[in-house]
């Protein structure tokens, strides 16, 4: 295919595709994200693929393959346009009868249908099952039609749009202005205004500056990020083909996590195909803006997701944190100005550019604007990835759209923020989601994760898991963090023991203060946050612990279970 | 190696993109690659080692035939990962990062592979299993042990 050399080009491209798109009956979309493909979606596609063969239908009904649906728990899946019939978890076994009663008699297939595990009500479309009724899916929605291998999809569902408007009906300025105006805020956890970000680095005087994609999702329980990238890579790319417009950046990185290597792949081939077409690269669209982005894979530090520590990783070093002033804006990548966003902030900026500022800020709280995704993981019966408005309650999401607690058991708390994050507890449930309210109420917004607990999670043990791994974690530059980190741990583990003592806890507590106050980066600063949360909110499980010798929750091996009710009696009867 | 670093530039910024490489061609960092890389990026040994030893991803031993990685995330922890790891630990009488003596599986951990919904997750070489119990993990490894 030709370069693009003119915005009407992208306009033609876009009208012609959607003149050759093939008329079909029916098309069915298989959703082959990472927990698509380990929970076998390999065999369903091939079994797909096959049994349309078998029957001559390749035709008359297509077969794509999407990034995730979301819907975790329930995979592999199927989506069949244009009803939007949802059926799943699926067996390769399922799929002759899908073709023979479902694609060619148009009959739905009771038993493969979503059933809500509490009132047993079936529900067939994806529209209609709880899980999606509550969401708003601005940034994820569009992966049903999208195959992140072919940018042809992206540019259908309106890609680039937003990167031709910048370039040739705003200045980089007026950029800045919308996306300020918008309200968004970074979605890597700290929220700070993308628009006034980009301001500072617009205003700094250099020779170049650089912008980066912070793809280094590292927090346990979470994979917004990596989901977007294997989904929709193109409309990450877009985002920053713009913010670099706006920012003035002729080069920006994309850093990707390690652990993430589907989402490697896909974004090394979005890159590489908007190259091609001239999205990338010199005269973009034919207008007088170059720009070029470059992939680096981590090689598996969890500091890196800190800035400081991301460029110098990027530079080839040990990826070491460093004091701030200069900040990143200032002095960043090989000592130029650098903007670094996360990937979900990335991914909002076309949908702001496209639709408007107004349009945008009308979504949300007054403070915090747009979706958020969540991990919506732990112990939930429908654990997926959910994207919702800001200002969403935290029950309308666990019991709504995650369907509440599973196996029948009581919820305990949510966990949210990821390792630098808080727990809440049940009197927490209406709290709005938006990031002054989680902050207000002792945990963070974080990237997105959302760990729900039930009866059967010792808190100790979970304050003792995240130590665990921000001791690990810690690259050992500052001393509060690198000492500080194992010292609470150490604790934690004697306290899981048995060995804990009544004044270890004013000891957690102090440390903890200490650590939070006196380190140098985020991943210290916050390293204390769930052992100061669960030793506020669940005090009386670490004082079992130490003085009854007891884990209510029975997960510390070596403390007595809880007594439980009839144990007695079987024992004895 | 030699001509494996003749693809790559030769500034500092090359390192990890080259340890990378040297992973994926010889299975680890042999000993004797790192002064060639300290070499061609005209940096010392010492700092080659500095960097390697920072991150994760790179081992100076060469991994067994099988690589098994047991996620130790948030989601799979309250959801019996832990109970999880410490039956694989038992059954190939290893801990993490080491290797069995018939240098047929060698054991890892990982803070999480992002498939949280569907945990504990053991990936072996690659290939994902999800909601492993304690009970899966024996005929797991058992499948494994008995290819050809």
């Amino acid at each position: 295919m030709k370069k693009l050399t003119d915005p009407s080009d992208l306009t033609a491209w876009k009208a012609r595709l959607a003149e050759q798109r093939p008329v079909r009956q029916k098309t069915v979309v298989v959703s082959n994200g990472t927990c698509g493909r380990a929970s076998g979606s390999s065999a369903v596609i091939e079994a797909l693929s096959r049994i349309l063969e078998e029957r001559g239908l390749q035709e008359a009904i297509g077969l794509e393959v999407t990034g995730c649906h979301g819907f975790c728990e329930r995979e592999p899946n199927i989506v069949i346009l244009p009803d939007g019939l949802f059926y799943g978890p699926l067996k390769p076994d399922d799929i002759p009868r899908i073709v023979d009663q479902t694609l060619l008699k148009n009959k739905v297939i009771p038993g493969l249908v979503y059933k809500d595990p509490r009132t047993r009500r079936a529900f067939h479309l994806l529209k209609d099952i709880p899980f999606y009724r509550k969401q708003m899916r601005l940034l994820t929605g569009d992966n049903v039609r999208i195959d992140p291998d072919r940018i042809e999809d992206y540019i259908l569902a309106d890609g680039y749009q937003a990167l031709s408007r910048a370039l040739f009906d705003m200045t980089a300025e007026e950029v800045i202005r919308e996306v300020d105006a918008s309200g968004l805020r970074g979605r890597g956890g700290a929220g700070f205004p993308t628009g006034k970000k980009w301001q500072f680095c617009r205003n700094e005087t250099a020779d170049r500056r650089y912008i980066i994609c912070n793809a280094d999702e590292g927090n346990p329980g979470t994979y917004m990020d990596r989901s977007i990238l294997t989904a929709n890579p193109h409309c990450v790319i877009e985002g920053m083909i713009i913010g670099a417009y706006a920012i003035g950046a002729a080069e920006g990185t994309i850093y990707v996590r390690m652990e993430a290597p589907h989402a490697l792949g896909q974004v090394t081939l979005a890159r590489d195909q908007a190259r091609k077409v001239g999205l990338l690269g010199r005269s973009i669209l034919g207008s007088e803006f170059h720009f070029d982005l470059h992939i680096v894979e981590g090689a598996g530090a969890y500091v890196c997701g800190e800035e400081t520590s991301l460029i110098a990783s990027i530079e080839g070093y040990r990826a070491v944190s460093r004091q701030r002033p200069p900040f990143p804006a200032q002095s960043g990548l090989w000592g130029r100005p650098t903007n670094i966003n996360n990937v979900e902030t990335w991914a909002n900026v076309p949908l702001i550019i496209r639709k408007g500022a107004e349009w945008y800020s009308r979504i949300g709280t007054a403070q915090s604007k747009g979706t958020k995704i969540f991990s919506l993981v732990g112990k939930i019966r429908n654990g997926g990835q959910v994207e919702v408005p800001m200002g969403t309650t935290l029950r309308e999401v666990i019991t709504d759209i995650g369907g509440g607690i599973k196996d029948g058991k009581k919820f305990k708390a949510v966990q949210t923020g990821g390792p630098g994050g808080g727990f809440l507890p049940a009197e927490f449930l209406d709290l709005p989601i938006d990031y002054d309210s989680l902050v207000k109420a002792g945990s963070t917004m974080g990237s997105g994760g959302m760990i729900v607990l039930d009866e059967t999670t010792c808190m100790v043990d979970l304050a003792r898991h995240y130590m665990h791994f921000t001791q690990e974690e810690s690259c050992g530059k500052c001393v509060p963090c690198r000492v500080g980190t194992k010292q609470i741990h150490d604790i934690l583990v004697r306290i899981t023991r048995g060995e804990g003592k009544e004044e270890d806890l004013a000891e957690l507590e102090e440390l903890a203060e200490t650590v939070k106050e006196a380190s140098l980066c985020g991943l210290g600063q916050g390293a204390p946050n769930p052992v100061l949360s669960t030793l506020r909110h669940f005090r009386g499980e670490y004082l079992e612990h130490i003085k009854h010798k007891r884990c209510p929750a029975g997960v510390c091996g070596e403390l007595s279970p809880p007594a439980r009710k009839g144990a007695r009696k079987r024992k004895h009867g | 190696m030699d001509e494996l670093l003749k693809e790559f530039g030769r500034e500092q910024k090359d390192l990890i993109h080259i340890l990378h490489k040297v992973q994926s061609e010889y299975g680890c960092i042999p000993a004797p690659a790192v002064p060639r890389i300290a070499e061609h990026l005209n940096i010392t040994p010492n700092e080659v080692y500095g960097v390697l030893t920072f991150y994760k991803a790179f081992r100076l031993q060469p991994p067994g035939k099988y690589t098994v990685t047991v996620c130790q995330g948030t989601s799979c922890h309250v959801r019996g990962g832990a109970a999880v790891f410490a039956e694989v630990k038992k059954q190939l009488g290893i801990g993490a990062g080491e290797t069995t003596a018939d240098r047929m599986f060698s054991l890892e951990t990982v803070n999480c592979f992002g498939c949280c919904a569907i945990g504990p997750t053991v990936v072996v070489n690659g290939r994902y299993h999800s909601q492993v119990r304690v009970a899966d993990v024996g005929p797991l490894l058992a499948r494994y042990r008995s290819r050809p």
